[in-house]
């Protein structure tokens, strides 16, 4: 059976759902052979073999914390030339999808980006994704060399499947242009505790409506009370009230949770290119006009700051 | 020192219009009106204020570059009454259909035969949303990628700047030449003045073909594609939900919901 190469997304040896969802993608259209790289990658031998990775690749240098994404790109070429794939899967970060970028470049090969689903064709993997504000879904597959394709989180269920997950230690060498941007200072992101955005299961969002930064605490509450993650429309982060990283539509982050509750957010297309393809979709809104209501599965036409404390105390009665 | 900068922009279709797919799969483009991206307008801005900032102000010179139809010229007037100083469009009829990896390529060519110290891109276009061609082009020219920055300084020879990711912060530096995009987080985009849309009237705008870059139409187009789309279809409309209104028990009438949807 053909290989597939995916890259996988880790934080010191934790790794992240969204390449637990590429194995699963990965085993209808081959068997998985994972690269993982830099501090701790040995250590995510034991998850990427329970999903289903036959081989793990590591490589660990200090190069790929000191520079910007061009020695992870030496790397996956490098595991590129040795396992011959028949794709190549990236999780759809910016960075996973600059680094699908310039190895497409490399290997001469077409690049399909941000997939929200894969199944396996007569003439090779064939990718779903969403156009247009998430109002087209297409199908595309790479017809110029080995099918590069990067995938959203939360596009395949996490499924065990017991591999071999053999771990064996890539040679890399890197390129003259692996020290072009050097990263002379990192400072990580203050946890909230809460499910990172992109990944989460539920997704509560905030806009205009909330009115000051401060107010955004009963939406937060609501949040924890589900364990769901907390966004932010356009006009909510441009207005100084909560941080860029949580911003969901066009410009910030595209979601896609089982549950998405819109709270004082009208529903702009810019919005709406971020969070249509949700299972379910909530929205709270005075405005009955409102043109989030057209994609809703339940509205409450209402003030959210009776609505949603009344809802967050209801969830916390319920689950007791 | 002279610094050259090149901008490239695209000219897109406007997200507030009824956007379609045309019948060979590619993006229909004349039942909607095109514009300038949204988000190449904070790339243009970045440019200005880097030649503003420039060690001799008068010796920075902006180029704002496209690949687009005929049409596409509005989005280089736009950027040219910004502030920019000309613009090139290339523009052939063998480019219809062109993928990203294709218009990297022309894109290249193109910021190779105009002459750069730095290519300023916006972080995504608003239409494709797939953010990889500033990547590309760092790929193609060989130059430091100096990516999703939210904040840009150019200085001596060396571009430094703060990219937000997921995780970290990261403040980066790279020597010029060098490929930088922006988010729309690097700050707000100029309105073009009157005085700066008299002007933009009478700046250059070069046309290049794929001859004027020694490209053949085989390299791109629908035919020369890297990618195929072989179906688009509409998403049905979502079927009417339940719309309540609030009397008092809407969050515990939305608890409801929630619980016979098994969220709760």
């Amino acid at each position: 059976m053909a290989e597939v190469l995916v890259y996988v997304d880790h934080v010191d040896g934790a790794v992240r759902k969204p390449t637990l969802e590429l194995l699963t993608l990965a085993r209808r259209i081959g068997e998985p052979v994972a690269l993982a790289l830099g501090s701790g990658a040995e250590n995510t031998a034991a998850a990427l073999a329970e999903h289903g990775a036959g081989k793990v690749l590591t490589h660990d240098a200090a190069e790929y914390a000191d520079y910007l994404v061009v020695p992870k790109v030496d790397a996956l070429q490098a595991a590129y030339e040795a396992v011959s794939p028949a794709a190549v899967l990236i999780p759809s970060s910016a960075e996973g999808k600059e680094i699908a970028a310039r190895l497409a470049v490399r290997i001469g090969s077409g690049i399909i980006t941000d997939a929200v689903d894969l199944e396996a064709g007569d003439e090779g993997p064939v990718a779903t994704q969403s156009a247009f504000a998430a109002s087209f879904t297409t199908k595309s597959r790479v017809s110029k060399g080995t099918p590069v394709i990067t995938v959203k989180p939360n596009s395949a269920p996490v499924e065990a499947a017991p591999a071999a997950g053999a771990v064996e230690a890539l040679s890399v060498s890197f390129s003259d242009k692996a020290t072009g941007t050097k990263v002379t200072g990192r400072t990580p992101r203050e946890s909230t505790g809460r499910p990172e955005l992109t990944e989460a299961a539920i997704v509560v969002s905030g806009g205009r409506g909330v009115n000051g930064a401060e107010n955004f605490a009963i939406i937060e509450a609501l949040a924890d009370s589900l364990g769901a993650a907390v966004g932010a429309s356009r006009a909510a982060v441009d207005a100084g009230w909560y941080p860029h990283s949580n911003q969901v539509g066009q410009t910030g982050k595209a979601v896609s949770p089982q549950l998405y509750i819109a709270s004082g957010i009208s529903g702009a297309i810019q919005h709406r290119a971020g969070m249509q393809t949700s299972k379910t979709i909530v929205a709270i809104n005075k405005d009955a006009e409102a043109p989030i209501f057209d994609l809703v599965d339940y509205g409450v036409v209402g003030d959210l700051f009776d609505v949603v404390p009344q809802l967050t105390d209801e969830v916390k009665t319920r689950k007791g | 020192m002279s610094l050259r900068i090149v901008v490239t922009v695209k000219y897109v279709p406007d997200a507030t219009g009824d956007r379609h797919f045309a019948e060979d799969l590619t993006v229909d483009r004349d039942d909607v009106d095109g514009l300038l991206s949204e988000l190449d307008e904070y790339a243009v801005e970045q440019a200005l204020q880097i030649a503003d900032d420039a060690d001799d102000a008068d010796d920075a010179e902006i180029t704002v570059l496209t690949v687009g139809p005929e049409d596409a010229k509005d989005a280089l007037r736009k950027a040219l009454s910004m502030g920019a100083d000309k613009a090139i469009h290339v523009e052939d009829d063998d480019l219809h259909g062109t993928d990203v990896i294709g218009t990297s390529l022309v894109l290249a060519k193109a910021i190779e035969k105009a002459g750069y110290d730095l290519v300023i891109s916006g972080m995504a276009s608003t239409d494709g949303t797939a953010g990889v061609v500033p990547a590309l082009l760092a790929e193609r020219l060989g130059v430091p990628q100096v990516t999703l920055l939210s904040e840009v300084s150019v200085e001596d020879g060396v571009v430094k700047g703060r990219r937000d990711g997921d995780s970290a912060s990261e403040q980066l530096e790279a020597s010029l030449p060098a490929v930088v995009s922006v988010t729309d987080q690097s700050g707000e985009a100029r309105y073009p003045s009157f005085k700066g849309i008299m002007a933009a009237k009478k700046k250059p705008v070069e046309s290049w073909d794929l001859s004027d870059l020694d490209l053949e139409a085989e390299e791109v187009g629908l035919e020369g594609a890297w990618t195929k789309v072989d179906s688009a279809t509409e998403r049905p409309a979502r079927t009417a939900g339940t719309i309540v209104k609030d009397e008092g028990e809407g969050g515990k009438q939305l608890a409801e919901f929630l619980a016979g949807q098994k969220f709760i």
